[in-house]
């Protein structure tokens, strides 16, 4: 039985203990011992600051996480709700999500509404998503479906790498007006980071309806290199000093032989911070329209070499699942392959996007070899700090499968079982047959938890030392852990009891994390130019106040730029 | 009152869906006096406001009450009612739109919105072949060929001709008017005529017949010549059209009620996505839907995102189900299955067919609106509301999709839309709490 929360339970849940479990807490080196963990007015604190007349909770025979964190996800936005409208046959063959006394109705499928979105986060134990692609003409929108996801704490990335006015800065090389921009732009968007989608490829998709191939290509109609992108938007992110660097979807996504564009970002980068997105569907060898081979072995030998770079798998999931991307040939690409109902939607000046209902399919050979490659590189990294977990979802497929991912690593033979089910010709190119890796729960909760905290600079999730939030993911760990995951006996948000034995007990809002850091005001005539020139709404209308931001908090950017202005 | 002028930068007009936003109101004792970049139709909208405190702020059974006494009645009716319907939305903010939403989820209603009397079909051709699309500003910075479809612009969007599709100088067109060819297509010589370069006249509902015409050239499929007598354009006139539309760089179809409300309705919407949808195999071409009212984007945005579905929602079942033509509240009306009404912001006892209305007069309906509407002279309870843009602040989404702070010029007595809809949610909770039940 659901029962709404009375005043008084409120109250005594400004403190909490949870005593008795297993703590895997690897920012703190915490593997599975028996710990207390102490909570007071939503942070984690030490034992002897809380009351022993608070609320313990017995976790006896369970396993205690701090609360999942998904740093590449598409939650909302405009794409998002464009996948939702275009999709109902999606939605009304999901299992529905009725109201109750606490929440509010929705519906599941590929692109959940937001409210369910954000009620089976949190049924997971994932307390902490951030949406990895918005254009800035559209932020408003999202946060204001940000408003409306409850629970999670939040954020999103700002789309850049096809920003038509950081393209004439580079043009004519004045990095510095570059970087006041995009901090400009990170402010008027509430953004949290930069992200950069195929760079200079969605450009070209817009001009021409073709998209570039190198990352030496120009893009003809303003003479820029998507190296010079990618060069000039990472010095700008460490100029700022963002709490998380840029962030790449690189070019030619999911085309054979796209590893050597990989491998060519990623050397591009030349020591500078970067973390890449969705790394499986960047991995293939072989030949663009041709059969795909495997290239994860080369670049994890990059990465395991290269502490500057990061990344999340992007893993697929076997089924039915929509493509949404900031990556506008790409959708046009899918589109073609699949012959399904396409969107695509071009944004003045910032950037496009593509949406392709799409199926991954156990006989295809192609979406076998993208399954295993996901898990290669799961299996092959060496350093589990720097891979995070992730479907891209709902690209790869949705969040909802991370517990059957999370299975596939920590139970070999749950995983020689589903080899089984796929394309045996494809599978036998790759390296995964001959993998017998299993994941620990403590390195469960470093790509889950701790490293994509860590990766998006957030210090107070991930973990559950003193003065972290209080997220928490309590599991049954008594017998079979792998399939706990899909029902945590609890969920602590802030403090908060939100879910007990699978139900949503309690509705919350989460916060919203955004930076706005200091910029040179002298570049504002330009960008009002700009606006008068090219823009079809006013430059004083484009920003996004701080009534869109019921909850939230900026984070500090600690760069050069900071002290020199600030 | 003394003459103390002051000027708002900026504004937003509500009026249609172009949504522009750089519209300078000069407001003296308490009325806009001026409305510098508006056109014919946002002057009119922002001339008429003055500050109108004569009406009581709410009507129960057609006597003065206050909104507190209102909204306890509106949710005893709520609450009573086994088939509720919410309905209108589209001239009101995003935020009020949200409130209005999670009444129809506390109440299991049925929520719809004015789309499904007005580009609903493009809606449901939407979800048959998704839409290769853009922003204003890729027409403004792009468009080499601007076609107009079923659409009036010169009338019913005054300035996307000026401001966005016809005569601005883009990034791409530097020239402007001179960069572009514009054709229109429609069953009669409109207004608009006079801004294209070519208008072809097609009979009436032939606009299908047309389009598949089109498709076919464009894939280099022949048609036959008996199209001419079939839809009254000659084959030499489609065949120039679709070899122009092949050689544009950026083409763009924009189409109106003229085309998603004539016979064939979705099918034809289908038909204009898939033409642009095909075209990009050639070259780079969208489409988009001249929408109409103000906020009637926003209101496909917010219904979409909490429901999953645009709009002919029903909550019945304790979650979100959609079906057009059985949740469309002119259908239910008809069936007389309805049994209260909740109507923000449109009047349908204005424009709705007769027994729809006939089955609104004979049930208890909630009205929202600034003025004194057809409903809400057939309504038991109804709020007297602030004017979104005028008096209100919020979010209104363009056409295309584009979201745009307001910024109210005039202060109002008068409570928003959304304070009114979140007391009667709140309301709606609590009972619920008390009840015991969800």
């Amino acid at each position: 039985m659901t029962r709404l929360a009375s005043p008084d339970d409120r109250a005594v849940s400004d403190m909490l203990t949870v005593c008795n479990g297993r703590v895997y807490d690897p920012t703190n080196g915490v593997d599975g011992a028996i710990q207390t963990i102490a909570v007071k007015a939503g942070r984690v604190v030490r034992l002897d600051e809380v009351d022993a007349a608070a609320r313990t909770i017995d976790a006896r025979g369970m396993v205690v996480f701090p609360g999942g964190v998904d740093l590449h996800s598409h939650i909302a936005g405009p794409k998002v709700n464009s996948a939702r409208k275009m999709r109902p046959e999606d939605h009304r063959r999901a299992r529905p999500v009725p109201r109750t006394l606490v929440t509010r109705s929705g519906v599941l499928g590929s692109n959940p509404s937001t409210f369910a979105t954000g009620y089976t986060y949190a049924t997971l134990g994932y307390t902490t998503v951030f949406d990895a692609a918005v254009p800035p003409l559209g932020a408003r929108h999202a946060h204001e479906e940000l408003q409306d996801t409850p629970i999670i704490d939040k954020g999103f990335f700002v789309l850049m790498g096809n920003n038509e006015f950081a393209f004439r800065c580079l043009k004519v090389r004045e990095t510095d007006k570059l970087v006041d921009f995009a901090a400009w732009l990170l402010g008027a968007a509430k953004g949290y980071a930069i992200k950069l989608v195929n760079p200079g490829g969605v450009e070209v998709w817009k001009d021409t309806g073709h998209n570039v191939a190198r990352i030496d290509d120009p893009v003809e109609a303003f003479g820029v290199t998507p190296r010079q992108i990618i060069v000039g938007l990472a010095d700008a992110a460490t100029e700022l000093g963002l709490p998380h660097p840029i962030h790449i979807h690189a070019n030619n996504l999911g085309l054979g032989g796209n590893w050597l564009t990989t491998l060519e970002t990623m050397k591009a980068l030349e020591g500078r911070r970067a973390h890449l997105a969705h790394i499986q569907f960047h991995s293939y060898g072989g030949e663009p329209g041709g059969r795909l081979a495997s290239a994860v072995p080369d670049l994890v030998e990059y990465v395991n070499g290269h502490v500057n770079i990061t990344v999340d798998v992007g893993q697929v999931v076997f089924g039915d699942t929509t493509s949404i991307t900031g990556d506008g040939p790409l959708g046009y690409y899918l589109h073609g392959i699949t012959g399904r109902k396409w969107f695509n939607g071009d944004v003045e000046l910032e950037a496009g996007c593509g949406i392709v209902p799409f199926r991954y399919k156990h006989r295809s050979a192609v979406h076998t070899l993208q399954w295993a490659i996901g898990l290669e590189w799961l299996l092959l990294t060496q350093d589990p700090w720097r891979i995070a977990l992730s479907t891209d979802h709902p690209n790869g497929g949705s969040f909802m499968s991370y517990p059957d991912i999370i299975r596939l690593l920590m139970d070999r033979e749950f995983r020689k079982a589903e080899m089984r089910r796929v394309n045996q010709k494809a599978l036998a190119k790759t390296r995964l047959p001959e993998l017998d890796r299993e994941y620990t729960p403590y390195e469960i909760a470093i790509i889950t938890r701790a490293a994509p905290a860590r990766i998006l600079g957030l210090a107070r999730k991930g973990h559950l030392g003193p003065g972290a939030d209080a997220d928490i993911a309590i599991y049954d760990g008594r017998d079979d852990l792998p399939s706990a995951f899909a029902a945590p006996r609890y969920v602590i948000k802030a403090g908060e009891v939100v879910v007990e034995d699978g139900e949503i007990r309690r509705d919350l809002r989460g916060r919203l994390y955004y930076v706005e850091p200091d910029f040179d005001p002298a570049i504002e005539p330009e960008i009002r130019r700009w606006f008068a020139d090219f823009y079809t709404v006013e430059f004083e209308n484009y920003p996004v106040g701080i009534e869109y931001l019921p909850n939230a908090e900026r984070l500090s950017a600690r760069g050069s730029r900071a002290t020199r202005t600030g | 009152m003394q003459s103390e002028i002051r000027v708002v930068e900026k504004a937003t007009c509500t009026f249609c869906g172009c949504v522009c936003d750089d519209i300078d109101l000069t407001v003296d004792r308490g009325r806009i006096v001026k409305a510098k970049n508006a056109c014919v139709l946002g002057k009119a909208w922002f001339l008429d406001h003055t500050i109108d405190d004569s009406r009581p702020e709410a009507l129960v059974g057609g006597a003065p009450a206050t909104a507190a006494l209102a909204i306890e009645e509106a949710v005893r009716i709520l609450a009573a009612a086994r088939y509720p319907v919410v309905y209108g939305l589209s001239d009101t903010t995003s935020e009020a739109q949200r409130a209005a939403v999670e009444i129809a989820d506390l109440a299991g209603a049925c929520l719809d919105t004015t789309t499904s009397v007005c580009h609903g079909p493009s809606g449901i051709a939407f979800e048959m072949v998704g839409e290769a699309t853009c922003t204003l500003g890729e027409i403004k910075n792009r468009a080499d060929l601007v076609i107009f479809w079923g659409s009036n612009p010169a009338e019913s969007h005054p300035r996307h001709f000026t401001k966005y599709s016809v005569t601005p100088k883009g990034m791409f067109v530097p020239n402007g008017r001179k960069s572009r060819y514009v054709v229109l297509v429609d069953v009669r010589k409109t207004p608009s005529a006079r801004a294209a370069d070519l208008f072809v006249q097609i009979k009436p509902c032939q606009d299908f017949e047309v389009l598949w015409a089109l498709r076919s050239l464009v894939k280099g499929v022949d048609v036959d010549a008996g199209i001419e007598a079939e839809t009254g354009v000659p084959l030499a006139t489609l065949r120039a059209l679709a070899e122009r539309m092949k050689r544009a760089k950026f083409g763009v179809l924009l189409f109106g009620m003229g085309l998603a409300m004539t016979r064939g309705k979705h099918y034809n919407a289908a038909a204009i996505l898939a033409l642009a949808r095909d075209l990009n195999r050639y070259t780079r071409f969208v489409a988009k839907p001249m929408r109409g009212h103000g906020n009637v984007t926003g209101a496909d945005n917010v219904v979409s995102w909490s429901t999953g579905y645009p709009f002919g929602v029903n909550f019945g079942r304790g979650y979100p189900r959609f079906n057009p033509g059985e949740f469309t509240t002119v259908d239910l009306l008809v069936r007389g299955e309805a049994d209260a009404a909740l109507i923000i912001a449109a009047d349908p006892a204005a424009n709705f067919p007769q027994p729809a209305i006939e089955h609104l007069k004979r049930i208890p309906v909630i009205v929202l609106d600034p003025v004194l509407s057809e409903t809400a002279r057939i309504a038991r309870v109804v709020f007297t509301t602030g004017v979104y843009g005028i008096n209100v602040a919020g979010t209104v989404y363009r056409m295309d999709d584009v979201p745009i702070r307001l910024r109210p010029a005039l202060p109002s007595r008068y409570p928003s839309d959304e304070e009114i809809l979140k007391g009667i949610a709140r309301r709606l909770r609590e009972l619920r709490a008390e009840r015991g039940c969800a």
